[in-house]
């Protein structure tokens, strides 16, 4: 029996990144009319979690910290096959960078009492930092792998993880509890049925916002953009280095065109 | 205190190349500081790994050997790097956001509850009310937008970057330094996540990083039905074939082919990009190449804000005019 928590987060989809612009009064990025999705390698967390429910039993609760918005990622994830759902929001968890995002995941994951694993997808689309799992980790004084491609149960306290490094990996038995994070090869995630869909609307979804952090001793100064180290002075559209020359022609042309220009730009 | 640390990985006792470049980098931050550079080595017997950081910039590195510390260990590795950079207290920590790298960094940031960014493009100093900060410019989602990040009040300021987008200096072995052998009582029983063994996998080809000539395909192959354009273009142009994200998931490419900010940064002196739209994440990795051709079928690609040469149309037309035309 697992009991396992997938932490998920919604993001812009990666498809309209180009129709993302910068307020030229406040400096800061419209997101408006982004359509969102749930981060792509959250999805194979939750594939893997589900994996493991089927082979040795228990149970799936997915968590995110995020905008009223989430809640379709976690919808979307009780549809996959996830068991219950816990939303962090409120306006104070805002601003967050990695270190005060795990800070608040950590407080939200004790409020669900214990558990054998946490998974979660190795980075994100958007910040791409690959942070919060080794961040969380610490925060609940618990042993994290990351670049996770391979997951296997020994027993209800050890696993085994083959984790990615360059032209090869490593191999680490990893005592549970843990948070692992898992990339891409590591399993084709299902889509939601519409049967999943009907069940989802059956399973409970919990909403909290600070109070959990009150219960846990954490502060408005640990959470949100106050609890974050790291902050963002200014998005800005560094000078285009390049201005690109547009060879013309049919396909005979263009090639003979290309060749020439190459060995005039000394490429060739 | 005014220095500036690196953590340097090393694996199979060799120091790695994004070590040397964090080094350079450190350097630099040094200098404007007016303070040193030092450096933390966690391993067995490496003793001898000592001189080569020394002469590629530090002037003091805190060493750390073990048995059982010969592979990475996160748990030791962590708590080491944390109780190390504690008693120093550098104003700085760089560490090479190699996929090990990456895995540290974050938790020692963590339980030193400080900042730290990823995937930096560029750092420097800059003072900001009269204090000395670190500036961390980290890529956008788009085109040519960029974020301007700092970490105002704790310390140190940490930040990792990704393998070879800056520089390393050169050696010099007329650089002393100061190695300081730091004892730590290393529990078995801390070996929570314990590494039993590292495998290497089969690398085919020459290293993107010695290559002249690239020739990197996207999702637009996929009509094409796979990657043999790229691979006979790569081929008459005696370069190596590379890819994005999308070619990667397709099994086009291995991983050490793919480019972008989660895979290689590379400086050729020619990169020809096909059938890739130029996300971001993509382009980011090789906006250091001398000359950039961008081929794709839609006019309004992002691929076209980073290119110096641009061709719309098909690549299943295009290309081969191309492999004809070089043949010459």
């Amino acid at each position: 029996m697992l009991n396992i928590i997938v932490c998920i987060k919604q993001v812009p989809d990666p498809e309209h990144f180009d129709k993302i612009s910068i307020d030229p009064r406040t400096g800061s990025i419209r997101r408006e009319g982004i359509p969102s999705i749930t981060n792509p390698l959250d999805r194979n967390a939750i594939e893997e979690a589900l994996r493991k429910r089927e082979k040795f039993g228990g149970m799936v609760t997915v968590l995110t910290m995020g905008p009223p918005q989430a809640r379709k990622s976690i919808e979307d994830a009780l549809a996959m096959g996830a068991d219950k759902g816990l939303i962090l929001c409120d306006a104070a968890f805002a601003g967050a960078d990695t270190l005060s995002t795990a800070r608040v995941l950590s407080v939200g994951i004790r409020s669900l009492g214990d558990f054998n694993l946490i998974l979660c997808g190795n980075e994100t689309v958007d910040g791409a930092t690959g942070h919060v799992a080794a961040q969380l980790a610490e925060f609940l004084d618990i042993p994290h792998v990351t670049f996770a491609r391979r997951i296997d149960v020994v027993d209800e306290k050890t696993v085994m993880v083959e984790r990615n490094i360059e032209n090869g990996y490593l191999k680490v038995e990893v005592k549970l509890p843990a948070v692992i994070s898992v990339v891409k090869s590591i399993n084709k995630y299902r889509l939601p049925t519409v049967m999943g869909i009907m069940e989802a609307s059956e399973k409970e979804i919990i909403e909290t916002g600070c109070s959990v952090c009150e219960s846990f001793g954490l502060t408005e100064s640990e959470i949100g953009f106050e609890g974050s180290p790291t902050k963002v002075l200014e998005v800005f559209e560094s000078p285009q280095r390049r201005t690109v020359e547009m060879v013309k022609g049919n396909p005979e042309e263009i090639a003979r065109k290309l060749v020439r220009r190459l060995h005039e730009l000394e490429g060739l | 205190m005014k220095d500036v640390m690196v953590w340097i990985e090393q694996r199979d006792n060799r120091v790695m190349e994004v070590s040397l470049e964090m080094l350079q980098k450190a350097t630099e931050l040094a200098a404007v500081l007016g303070g040193n550079v030092s450096a933390v080595l966690i391993g067995n017997e490496c003793r001898k790994l000592a001189d080569e950081i020394i002469f590629y910039g530090a002037s003091k590195v805190f060493l750390v050997e073990d048995p059982r510390l010969q592979l990475y260990q996160s748990d030791p590795y962590v708590r080491i790097a944390a109780d190390v950079i504690s008693e120093a207290s550098p104003e700085i920590v760089l560490i090479g956001g190699t996929s090990i790298g990456m895995d540290i960094a974050p938790r020692v940031a963590a339980r030193l509850r400080t900042g730290l960014t990823s995937h930096c493009v560029d750092l420097y100093i800059e003072k900001i009310e009269g204090k000395d900060q670190l500036i961390h410019i980290v890529p956008g989602w788009k085109g040519n937008m960029m974020i301007k990040i700092m970490c105002p009040e704790c310390r140190p300021q940490m930040a990792t970057v990704r393998p070879g987008v800056m520089e390393k200096g050169r050696s010099d072995s007329s650089r002393a330094g100061e190695i300081v052998s730091v004892i730590f009582d290393i529990i078995d029983d801390s070996f929570k996540a314990k590494t039993l063994e590292m495998v290497r996998e089969g690398v085919e080809g020459r290293s993107l990083d010695d290559a002249d000539i690239i020739v990197s395909g996207g999702y637009g192959f996929y009509s094409a039905g796979g990657f043999e354009l790229v691979e006979r273009l790569a081929d008459v142009l005696n370069g190596e074939v590379a890819g994005t994200r999308p070619a990667l998931d397709q099994g086009w490419i291995k991983e050490d082919r793919m480019i972008g900010q989660s895979g290689k940064t590379v400086k050729p002196i020619l990169f020809v990009s096909i059938g890739a739209s130029g996300a971001m994440h993509y382009t980011t990795g090789f906006s250091k190449s001398k000359v950039v051709v961008g081929i794709d079928r839609n006019p309004k690609a992002p691929i076209f804000d980073v290119a110096d040469l641009g061709v719309v149309g098909n690549l299943e037309e295009i290309v081969p005019c191309l492999i004809e035309e070089l043949k010459k």
